[in-house]
């Protein structure tokens, strides 16, 4: 897509878990990830958007290298994630920041700050205590704690919880990442921390340069904290493009009842029902025929959707979708 | 009793407080609120604000920490504070008044048949036959969308989405005149939380419940709303008609609340409010928002009194003192 080499490349990537009965009876695959490519560049900043159970957070672990790929690979910096052994592959885990969801969960309870923080340093071999001390300050004054001195000695229960998540971005930049992949970073914080958070996260990317991966449920935020969205549905990727485009003029009728679905606040919401799709999200242990939306799809063609997977067709450029409906050739 | 304009639901100055090895919580520290026929009254607030501790207070569902709680309930002309535990157990408790209470969906008993726990309230406070129980589940699980199949199913075998359509049914069964909702939707996906809002909007026409639904979601809270109550630090600072607080908020926090919202289809990014809620155990004296007010003056160091504005709004705020002219 870009003439310079991508940050990051998916390639018909699949992660599945297989399924056991009493350990051993091998009983199906739950197909988490099942084919999904893109590219990330430097410095860009992108959102996966899709419903639980669509498979996002397993892909950010898959690219974590916390899953290995069932099919296909990540290829970082032009190197395959599945080739990385021993030093090469803690050095990959240092070029890529993870933001958890529940910050107080991703905090170990029994440590400080200071302590905290200074884990992931003594484990990727800074020794000097001072360059370590230097560190974790410049890291906790980018996150705008700036009352270090009071922070350094606080366990993270003492801690609000726009606090806590400052500090687990903190850790994530602590070994100057090229790649940051905030899990929902604000879906347990209260509104009126959220954006704060997002505005940080936003601003850490751009001025490092950094690639920023969002996986998030919810759309409303997004236009304004990443450059591109990915919306995924069962496994799939199933629409990409620019934020704005996509939120405009979405392809993917899975998109559209997304949108269709999120109230922007105004009285007369109260008045009219909305139109939701019937039924739920497919199994991922026995996804459907054809397209995984077909079921629920308003629009979906018997014999067609219900049959053959669909294609990622590119109804303008830069801006893909996989479904029937934007077959050029569909008369 | 029967007037129209009587409302439902009268609270007057409602307390609870609890008691903390550091001193005493004050969840709920003086709160009015009026709650119509078939209306549904939002009360927002962020975590941390007492709204959860509303709701237990108005169920009457206390902790044995309990340091004080008083005021005055009045539900539909009977004065509720006044009424010994015995005779609200049986008589309004999951009777008139029902709720539906955070994560719920995940409280149902994994080891009991889904129709078995929501027939419960009948079959204890009503005493009903287990026939006549079931037979009314079956309709009041068709009121919310669920299968009448899933009667006999068991917690795990539902989705988040049924199972929360299952808790729903368990708060309708008796045919309360008001159903408390703690953050109903705010576990589930985008999808489900519209159909779900869909069933809720559906059973206040058809069936003319009251609601009270309690969120921090502003957006998801405007899909119910006909008034809006703010709680900050344990006290409602506006209350008002849902339009004119959506479109106009009065109360400084109230203006920042909307402000900090994401719109999906709006230009310029949504702010946030700096800085953090008070402490509930020693708030501060005079106004609790004015550390964080950009409009604070030399009057929000005394406690405001909820002035009473046009179109039936309270405001507990000094730039709207009758007389005073702040607004430029």
């Amino acid at each position: 897509m870009t003439a310079e080499e991508p940050l990051l490349q998916a390639t018909n990537l699949h992660t599945w878990f297989e399924l056991r009965q009493w350990g051993f009876l091998r009983v199906g695959s739950v197909r988490a990830v099942d084919g999904v490519d893109f590219e990330l560049a430097k410095g860009e900043s992108v959102a996966f958007v899709g419903e639980s159970g669509c498979g996002k957070s397993s892909l950010a672990r898959t690219l974590l290298g916390l899953h290995n790929p069932s099919h296909g690979d990540v290829i970082f910096e032009g190197q395959h994630l599945s080739e990385l052994k021993g030093e090469d592959r803690r050095q990959y885990l240092a070029r890529v920041g993870y933001v958890q969801q529940d910050p107080f969960g991703a905090l170990p309870p029994f440590m400080d700050v200071r302590r905290l923080l200074s884990e992931p340093l003594i484990i990727h071999g800074v020794k000097d205590r001072d360059e370590r001390e230097r560190r974790i300050r410049r890291a906790l004054e980018e996150v705008r704690l700036t009352q270090v001195d009071e922070i350094l000695p606080k366990f993270p229960h003492m801690l609000s919880g726009g606090q806590q998540q400052r500090v687990v971005i903190a850790r994530a930049l602590l070994l100057e990442p090229a790649m940051l992949i905030a899990d929902e970073p604000v879906s347990m914080l209260d509104a009126s921390v959220r954006v704060e958070i997002l505005n940080l996260l936003r601003r850490i990317q751009k001025e490092r340069g950094l690639t920023l991966a969002f996986i998030t449920h919810d759309l409303s935020t997004v236009r304004h904290y990443a450059d591109r969205i990915f919306v995924m549905y069962a496994g799939r990727v199933v629409e990409q493009a620019p934020v704005e485009r996509l939120l405009d003029n979405p392809q993917h009728p899975y998109t559209r009842a997304l949108l269709a679905a999120i109230a922007d606040v105004d009285a007369d919401n109260a008045l009219d029902e909305r139109d939701v799709p019937d039924g739920e999200p497919p199994s991922l242990l026995h996804p459907p025929e054809g397209c995984r939306f077909h079921p629920r799809c308003p629009r979906a063609m018997e014999g067609l959707c219900d049959q053959q997977d669909p294609p990622v067709f590119e109804p303008e450029a830069g801006h893909y979708s996989a479904c029937w409906l934007q077959d050029p050739e569909r008369d | 009793m029967t007037d129209a304009r009587e409302p439902l639901l009268q609270v007057r100055n409602l307390q609870l407080h609890y008691r903390t090895r550091r001193g005493t919580a004050r969840a709920v520290d003086g709160v009015d609120l009026d709650v119509g026929r078939n209306e549904a009254l939002v009360v927002l607030g962020e975590s941390g604000s007492g709204k959860s501790s509303l709701a237990k207070a108005l169920m009457r569902l206390l902790p044995r920490n309990v340091a004080r709680y008083s005021g005055q309930v009045m539900l539909g002309g009977d004065e509720l504070m006044g009424m010994d535990d015995e005779r609200f157990r049986s008589g309004v408790q999951w009777n008139r008044i029902s709720m539906v209470m955070q994560a719920a969906m995940n409280a149902l008993n994994p080891v009991v048949r889904v129709g078995e726990q929501v027939a419960e309230p009948l079959r204890v406070h009503r005493g009903w036959s287990k026939e006549a129980a079931m037979e009314r589940v079956v309709e009041t699980f068709a009121t919310v969308g669920v299968s009448r199949d899933f009667v006999t199913r068991y917690p795990f075998e539902l989705s988040g989405g049924m199972r929360q359509r299952v808790v729903l049914a368990m708060a309708l069964v008796t045919e309360p005149e008001l159903v408390i909702l703690d953050e109903p939707t705010s576990a589930l996906d985008v999808l489900t939380q519209a159909s779900i809002m869909n069933v809720l909007k559906r059973i206040k026409r058809e069936q003319g419940t009251s609601f009270i639904l309690i969120t921090h979601d502003v957006a998801t809270s405007s899909e119910l709303a006909d008034r809006v109550a703010l709680m900050y630090a344990g006290q409602i600072v506006e209350q008002s008609d849902a339009r004119d607080f959506f479109h106009h908020p009065a109360h400084p926090y109230s203006k920042l609340l909307m402000d900090s919202v994401p719109r999906l289809h709006q230009s310029e990014p949504p702010g946030y409010i700096p800085g953090e809620p008070p402490d509930l155990i020693d708030p501060p004296a005079g106004c609790r928002f004015a550390d964080r007010c950009p409009r604070r003056f030399g009057r929000c160091s005394e406690d405001p009194p909820a002035f009473e504005l046009d179109g039936d709004r309270r405001v507990r705020c000094w730039l709207h003192e009758e007389g005073t002219d702040h607004d430029g």
